[in-house]
């Protein structure tokens, strides 16, 4: 970690070697470390430290891009005439890009605490006992623990040519795990937090043990429309997708679920979708990759659609103002999750919480399918939102309002904005799970109707 | 970086390790994006770094840094150790990585033309001539391009000797054509879906491929397949195209032989495998037209490299032989493992060759090198003329399969019937859904090798945290019967 001065010092030392119109400067710092376990033992025990400044430099409203980790002033150098010599060159091969609104001016962005000294002074030992206390319960059972346990110290900044500066520095905690009791009978269990101790590691195994027992011996079922009661891990996946295609790319290019629906009540008055940046129960991150705060945009309020997310292009494009959802202009940590690509993105998604709970909702079920988590979710419409993907580590039938045999896991292949036209019951908790970087919060559903397909 | 190398394993020696490795790798990485006759982003991206792995007290530890200077080595190889020492407090059996390897030399991807020598006016103006191509047709809401070039540094030393350099190359581009209406979006893609083809080859390949030539054919496409007939849910006789089915191979033949998930290490994320050791030799994993190697030495293959993560050479590996289940992509650690299970000698366990990690700071995991089919004896028209009724599919939209790599179903871009040996009307919405050992058990036939290519896929993810690995896949269209398609909604 290099904290607020020197970031501050460093990204203006990038600006301040910049000849072009306007110039931004990003710091994308991590120090991160993970601890992975399988077969009840520790098998990989990573550490990272590293950080990026993505330098994006405009001539004439045409940008060029570039990423150095080398942030000596000759690798600052380099990447600001690198991006310069970019955007110099569009200007005679490219047209401008009229929807680019020039960087924006300095705005005010909240402060919102969500660095944890305990999170961030988290040691390899520290995790190698939370999970060989896993490890030694599954152990116990009978049961094979599977996952990973990770902290770490993100740091993001950005500044520009306009005198815009944001700093924010939070810190991660992401325990995940998979138990098997046999082949096919398996458990899984997550949580996510900017703070350790929110994440209760201990009771997590305990949920996946008892799961995985639970699951043995797992019985065909014959494929087709089921009622279905989904744990909060299946509302992860549901949001996932639901919160992506609502990113003002996909919208403008017809790839999504949200024309033709927007102001419209397309899933029933119990479900709400939204993303917030601010929220401290998620993963807080006050403004986005261009500097602008970050708004509460409603994708779904009381079941009637809402509005995309955008980025300060996407929205010149829309005539409309950035909701500050802007992805780094290139993502050395995972090229391939960059404005180019995805313009921009949901990563503070959540699904509001009802007030049943899942026993209500398995007694008022006759007959219907149980499903613990989904797997490999793939878009197969994205105007509909029909997706195709597995079912995961504890899936049941429900009989005579009761959670009866295990079943083997299905292939559903189901528009989601239909599934979710049927919500019945809405979970009180929520559960939370890492979405790389950010932090997806859903509870359990009761839903009518689902289609499985094999 | 010799002397840095140096320097990290005498630390871990001297900390405790009993084994240690480190990778130094510099990165260069340029990219261009067009949409929508303009250029979206031009982006350039300088990464360097360094990763040390060690064996202390039985068990693994990582630890990298972008850093290169001595402080910043030695306490990194320390951090390494410590984190070692961690990983003991829940350890069942010492690591065992088998016999030494000890490689040394060194390797380049032999390049035509460096892909960084060609000006990014001269990117900048083949992607915008394809892109109003494209943009010419009348129906066509969004169009996109893609060029991309890589270029890795790496090098490689461990405490048993070995010290590797090697540095590869990599050429990608494609182009998307997406047309809307009628409350269906549809998109072409050319070469290959996901953005674009990638290959361990030059410049030389983007000429090749003709991007501006082929831009006009996809958009056309992609506005004829809104008002097409939509892929009829049956169960009929399916034929693939090679890129559906590289992909094919890459989900259900590439994944499942990894070594890694086999014996459980992925089990949290990725998966696990329905390939155990019980069926190696044994298990009719296809018909007897169905033949699949690993073979990280083909010329052009996105996973074609010198030596391995772990210095081990780059090797051809038979993984299905005439339909008959035979080995896996391994590491020196799963090779072991597998020995051991097997009551063979871990002492004379070799890897694979197949341990990779996508950067500096990741750990080398088991991944597909190039896991390919072998070509068979058809051409293509006389495949689809001894064909009487099917449906023809190319070019992938949507893929999702379980975590034991059994039950998959793929979409498409387009497909065709076929009726009476002909291509017939054009598809939309293709679908296609199976068992892995059931469907493969159906391929009674597999196009020659003037059909066969070696497709890029830049885009496999798999481990924690998350990597994303360059593999290649080598694949002549086949036909498949009795596979059930048409599945929506």
């Amino acid at each position: 970690m290099i904290g607020r001065t020197q970031t501050e010092k460093l990204l203006k030392r990038a600006l301040s070697l910049s000849s072009a119109d306007e110039t931004e400067a990003v710091l994308m710092g991590l120090d991160e470390q993970l601890t992975r376990f399988a077969n009840n033992a520790i098998h990989q025990h990573v550490a990272e430290a590293n950080r990026y400044v993505v330098v994006r430099a405009v001539l004439e409203r045409r940008t060029g891009a570039s990423a150095t980790n080398d942030l000596t002033d000759a690798g600052l150098e380099r990447a600001v005439e690198a991006a310069t010599a970019e955007a110099k060159a569009l200007t005679s091969l490219s047209p401008e890009n009229e929807h680019f609104p020039g960087l924006p001016q300095p705005a005010a962005v909240p402060q919102v605490d969500a660095f944890d000294e305990g999170t961030a002074g988290c040691s390899p030992a520290d995790r190698a006992r939370a999970v060989g206390a896993i490890c030694r319960q599954a152990e116990e059972q009978g049961c094979n623990a599977f996952g990973a346990f990770r902290t770490g110290i993100h740091e993001i900044a950005v500044a520009n040519s306009h005198g815009l500066f944001a700093y924010h520095p939070v810190t991660e905690a992401d325990f995940t795990t998979v138990v098997m009791a046999d082949a096919e009978g398996t458990g899984y269990a997550t949580d996510a937090s900017w703070r350790a101790s929110d994440v209760d590691v201990a009771a997590r195994g305990e949920e996946a043990i008892a799961k995985a027992l639970r699951s043995r011996n797992p019985q065909p079922v014959e494929p087709g429309v089921y009622p279905v009661v989904f744990e909060p891990y299946v509302g992860h996946e549901l949001i996932l997708e639901l919160g992506r295609r609502a990113g003002a790319s996909f919208v403008q290019e017809g790839q999504s679920w949200l024309p033709g629906r927007q102001g419209e009540r397309a899933m029933s008055p119990l479900i709400s979708i939204w993303d917030d940046g601010l929220d401290r129960s998620g993963w807080p991150l006050p403004f986005d990759f261009e500097g602008m705060p970050r708004q509460r945009v409603d994708i779904v309020r009381d079941g009637v659609v809402g509005s995309a997310l955008y980025d300060r292009a996407r929205a010149a494009k829309d005539g409309t103002e950035s909701t500050g959802h802007a992805l780094p202009a290139t993502n050395p940590f995972n090229p391939w999750l960059d404005a180019a690509r995805y313009g921009p993105l949901s990563q503070h998604t959540f699904m509001g919480a009802g007030n049943s709970t899942l026993e209500e909702m398995i007694a008022g079920t006759e007959r219907g399918i149980y499903v613990t988590r989904f797997w490999y979710c793939r878009t197969v419409h994205p105007r509909d939102a029909v997706v195709t993907g597995m079912t995961r580590d504890g899936t049941f039938l429900i009989e005579r309002g009761e959670l009866a045999t295990p079943v083997r896991n299905l292939r559903f292949t189901q528009s989601y904005v239909e599934a979710l036209a049927d919500a019945e019951m809405v979970g009180r908790e929520v559960r939370r799970e890492w979405a790389d970087p950010g932090i997806r919060s859903a509870p359990a559903l009761k839903l009518a109707a689902f289609r499985f397909t094999g | 970086l010799k002397g840095l190398a140096n320097l990290a394993l005498d630390t871990a020696r001297v900390r405790g390790a009993t084994y240690a490795d480190v990778r130094v790798i510099e990165r260069r990485e340029q990219t261009v994006n067009v949409k929508d006759g303009a250029v979206e982003s031009l982006s350039e991206v300088e990464d360097h770094g360094f990763g040390v792995r060690v064996v202390a007290d039985g068990a693994w530890g990582f630890a990298s840094s972008a850093l290169l200077d001595k402080a910043e080595v030695e306490r990194v190889a320390a951090l390494a150790v410590e984190i070692a020492r961690a990983s003991a407090l829940a350890l069942r059996e010492p690591v065992d990585i088998g016999p030494p390897v000890t490689s040394t030399g060194s390797y380049r991807t032999p390049v035509g033309i460096d892909p960084f020598s060609v000006p990014p006016e001269e990117k900048i103006a083949l992607l915008l001539e394809a892109d109003a191509a494209m943009r010419g047709v009348a129906g066509v809401t969004t169009t996109k391009g893609v060029l991309t070039c890589l270029c890795e540094r790496k090098t490689f030393a461990n405490t048993e000797g070995a010290f590797v350099e090697q540095e590869i190359v990599e050429s990608g581009g494609g182009l998307t054509a997406i047309a809307v209406g009628g409350g269906e979006v549809q998109q072409r893609s050319y070469p290959n879906s996901f953005g674009r083809d990638q290959r361990t080859v030059g410049w030389e390949y983007i000429q090749q491929v003709d991007l501006p030539g082929n831009a006009e054919r996809i958009a056309s496409e992609a506005v004829a397949l809104l008002t097409a007939d939509p892929c009829p849910s049956t169960t009929t006789t399916l034929v693939l195209g090679s890129t559906q089915l590289a992909l094919q191979i890459h989900e259900s033949c590439g994944h499942p032989t990894e070594l890694d998930r086999v014996f459980g290490t992925e089990a949290a994320y990725a998966g696990t495998s329905f390939l155990t050791p019980d069926h190696l030799g044994t298990l009719r994993y296809g018909s007897p037209a169905v033949s699949l190697t690993a073979d990280a030495t083909i010329p052009g293959g996105l996973g074609t490299f010198g030596w391995d993560d772990e210095g081990v050479p780059a090797q051809r590996i038979e993984l299905v032989k005439e339909g008959l289940f035979i080995g896996y992509l391994s590491s020196r650690e799963t090779a072991v493992q597998l020995a051991r299970l097997k009551g063979l000698d871990p002492a004379a366990a070799r890897s694979g060759g197949a341990m990779r990690a996508s950067k500096w700071s990741r750990i080398p995991l088991v991944r597909m090198t190039n896991v390919s089919i072998e070509p068979g004896e058809w051409t293509f028209d006389d495949l689809i003329a001894d064909t009487d009724e099917g449906i023809y599919m190319e070019v992938n939209r949507s893929w999702s399969i379980d975590d034991r790599r059994l039950n998959f179903m793929f979409g498409t871009e387009l497909g065709y019937e076929i009726k009476s040996g002909k291509l017939g009307r054009l598809l939309k919405n293709c679908t296609y859904t199976g068992i892995t050992p059931q469907f493969w058990n159906a391929c009674d036939a597999v196009c020659d090798r003037s059909h066969w290519q070696v497709w890029g896929t830049p885009n496999c993810g798999k481990g924690r945290p998350s990597q994303i690995a360059h593999t290649g896949h080598g694949a002549a269209p086949a036909r498949f019967r009795n596979v059930r398609v048409g599945v929506m909604k």
